[in-house]
């Protein structure tokens, strides 16, 4: 009996205590808001120490006017206020606190995994609005959401949970999210070095050595970022076959003398054929983040250093070897004499050969087909 | 021409109805036979590289597993293709040189081209036009000369040029830098002109102008009737009959198995072929 006694007293306590923090008045309210408000969810969460009356304070008497005044959040959340003012969600109609934050009596602090702001969660809620194509097309804004999940910071939230991976706000912040165009925004073009440095240190510091990186920070935003050449929410593992099929026309974007060149090369040729991405891209030969000037001891395109560069995929590269110019062209008699006359002449060749040969054989042809018809026309005369 | 004879011999019977003879040897057809189905090959696998950016070279690569399938039966097909040229060269230097074969380096049977080709050039380039008769053309005339000395040059040039971008580091020990560039522009250029020769030039000139069209069987059987000998070389059969040596070369009918197997073997090559000019052509104008 002893055991019995003690069980219903527990399940009492239980009872009692199970909410713990909602006050009798608010009990009152549950009375008919109970189908919105989960009191035991709202009691743990982060605002459950408050009264109703704290957040509904036009809310007095009971009957009370209907619709109720929506919640100021601003006269407790004056930071986050301040810092919508201006940004790209600064309408506070169209972008109410709830469209991030999720269910107003549901809200927990952004480590807790039932929050919607917390980093496993933050892709799927700015995705409620930035996966969707009409929203996209009505701001002129690319639909982000589906890159971000193929891309390799999409793999690593998603796949590994790892709560480290860039999500939406680790590059665009949270309230005072800027459009990219304005020179403060962290996805701005000279910002941005800095916004993916704030994890890939090391690249960083790599990238602003060399001669992209110098020529942003001197202001020349032609020069590449981060961003353009592994985009910014489809970003790719790069040594992935695809991220060395696609990147080679960015580069040539800028640089279009050498790809145009680059691409009479049996490497082009046959590393646009896939299936073989080991060939050499631009990358490989000058470096991804460093790049710098052959004149530079440090390039790997230094005289000094240009046998140990080919030789990554050359064994048994020597001098006379790295001779070879990548970017040989063959069309420029000026910078490349021996090429431009072997090209010449091979050219010279191809078009003496096929040109008396078409001529020679379209007269035998037409002169074979007379003498054919005239004979058998003649034979059949005689049979007649 | 011992060979052939001997080739002929013991298969020389009386025929009531029409005699063949014996064009090519057995090895002869057997080396055309490598030298096609090789140069199909190379210039299957070949052309992809050459045109990469074409949207048939990627469907292609794609389909057989990329790049890497491509270039290892490109390789595969030249080492075949060298060792048959090889084989070759072995062939023309014994006969010539060791055996002291009369006819092989000059005259009338030799590939080398003499006087009357020059002369047989010019007067069947009149007969085209009307204003001359056609020659009398001997066991090799001056356009299968130059096919053979094309294909001969050809080797020699894609194969150095093609070896010289397998082996780059080991050629250049001893080519200029600039030597490693003009390989491959050489090896794609002289590679074009012999797709583009033979695929158009080599098919109408030898099998499908009206005298031999659709397809002229004897690469295949080895035989041509007496009819074909007469009209298509009337010096040669002329001078073998003057020398009493036509008996010599008498062969049977080629049979029907042999008949239908090359025809079939010869029109996929031909298809194959004519179907590589068409991505060629489209690929080079397209770009």
């Amino acid at each position: 009996m002893k055991t019995a006694s003690s069980i219903a007293l527990a399940f009492g306590a239980l009872l009692v205590f199970a909410i713990p923090r909602v006050a009798q008045a608010d009990l009152d309210c549950l009375g008919c808001h109970g189908d919105k408000v989960d009191a035991g969810v709202f009691g743990a969460s982060l605002h459950g120490s408050l009264k109703c009356g704290d957040c509904h304070s036009t809310i007095k008497d009971y009957p009370h006017p209907d619709p109720a005044t929506p919640v100021k959040c601003e006269s407790c959340h004056t930071g986050e206020a301040e810092g919508l003012v201006g940004s790209v969600h600064a309408n506070r109609a169209e972008h109410p606190c709830t469209s991030c934050h999720g269910d107003a009596h549901a809200i927990f602090p952004k480590s807790d995994p039932r929050s919607a702001v917390y980093p496993l969660n933050i892709p799927r809620t700015c995705g409620n609005c930035h996966g969707n194509d009409a929203l996209a097309n009505k701001h002129g804004l690319p639909n982000v959401y589906p890159m971000y999940l193929d891309s390799i910071h999409g793999f690593a939230l998603s796949r590994e949970g790892l709560l480290v991976a860039a999500n939406c706000q680790s590059c665009h912040g949270s309230h005072h999210i800027l459009s990219h165009t304005n020179p403060q925004s962290p996805t701005y073009k000279s910002n941005i070095p800095k916004t993916c440095g704030s994890c890939h240190a090391g690249i960083t510091a790599n990238y602003l050595g060399g001669v992209h990186g110098k020529a942003v920070a001197s202001g020349n935003l032609n020069a590449p970022v981060c961003s353009d050449c592994h985009t910014a929410h489809a970003i790719l593992q790069p040594t992935e076959a695809s991220f060395r099929m696609q990147s080679t026309p960015i580069c040539g974007s800028c640089h279009k003398d050498k790809l145009s060149t680059y691409r009479d090369t049996f490497h082009s040729q046959l590393g646009s054929l896939g299936g073989y991405v080991e060939t050499a891209r631009c990358w490989d030969c000058h470096g991804a983040h460093d790049v710098l000037p052959a004149s530079d001891p440090k390039s790997p395109i230094a005289p000094a250093n240009l046998v140990a560069t080919c030789g990554k995929c050359h064994a048994g590269a020597n001098t006379s070897f790295v001779q070879y110019q990548p970017h040989a062209n063959a069309r420029n008699r000026k910078l490349n004499p021996a090429l431009f006359y072997t090209r010449l002449f091979m050219n010279l060749l191809l078009a003496g050969v096929l040109t008396f040969f078409v001529i020679h054989t379209i007269l035998w042809l037409v002169r074979s087909r007379y003498q054919q018809v005239k004979t058998r026309s003649a034979k059949g005369g005689n049979n007649g | 021409m011992a060979d052939l004879q001997q080739a002929a011999e013991g298969k020389a019977q009386s025929h009531a109805g029409e005699r063949y003879f014996m064009r090519f040897t057995r090895a002869q057809r057997y080396m055309h036979a490598v030298l096609f189905t090789t140069f199909l090959g190379l210039a299957a696998t070949g052309l992809p590289m050459r045109f990469s950016e074409s949207f048939w070279a990627r469907r292609f690569a794609s389909g057989v597993g990329g790049f890497g399938t491509i270039i290892f039966f490109h390789k595969f097909f030249a080492v075949v293709l060298t060792v048959a040229f090889l084989i070759h060269l072995k062939e023309v230097f014994t006969r010539g040189l060791v055996h002291r074969e009369k006819g092989i380096f000059w005259g009338n049977t030799s590939m080398v081209a003499n006087w009357k080709d020059v002369k047989d050039l010019f007067s069947h380039m009149r007969w085209f036009l009307g204003l001359g008769l056609k020659p009398q053309f001997e066991r090799y005339a001056y356009w299968e000369k130059f096919d053979y000395w094309a294909v001969f040059w050809g080797m020699i040039v894609i194969g150095f040029s093609g070896y010289a971008m397998w082996f780059a580091p080991f050629f250049a020990r001893f080519l200029p830098g600039w030597a490693l560039n003009a390989v491959l522009v050489i090896h794609s250029e002289e590679g074009l002109l012999a797709i583009l020769f033979i695929f158009s030039i080599h098919f109408v000139n030898t099998h499908l102008r009206p005298d031999s069209f659709p397809m002229d069987m004897v690469i295949f059987t080895g035989v041509e009737s007496e009819e074909e000998f007469k009209i298509k070389r009337p010096e040669e059969y002329q001078r073998v009959a003057a020398e009493g040596k036509l008996e010599t070369r008498l062969a049977v009918k080629p049979p029907l198995w042999l008949l239908n197997f090359s025809k079939a073997v010869g029109y996929t090559s031909i298809f194959i072929g004519l179907l590589l000019l068409v991505l060629t052509l489209s690929a080079y104008f397209g770009s």
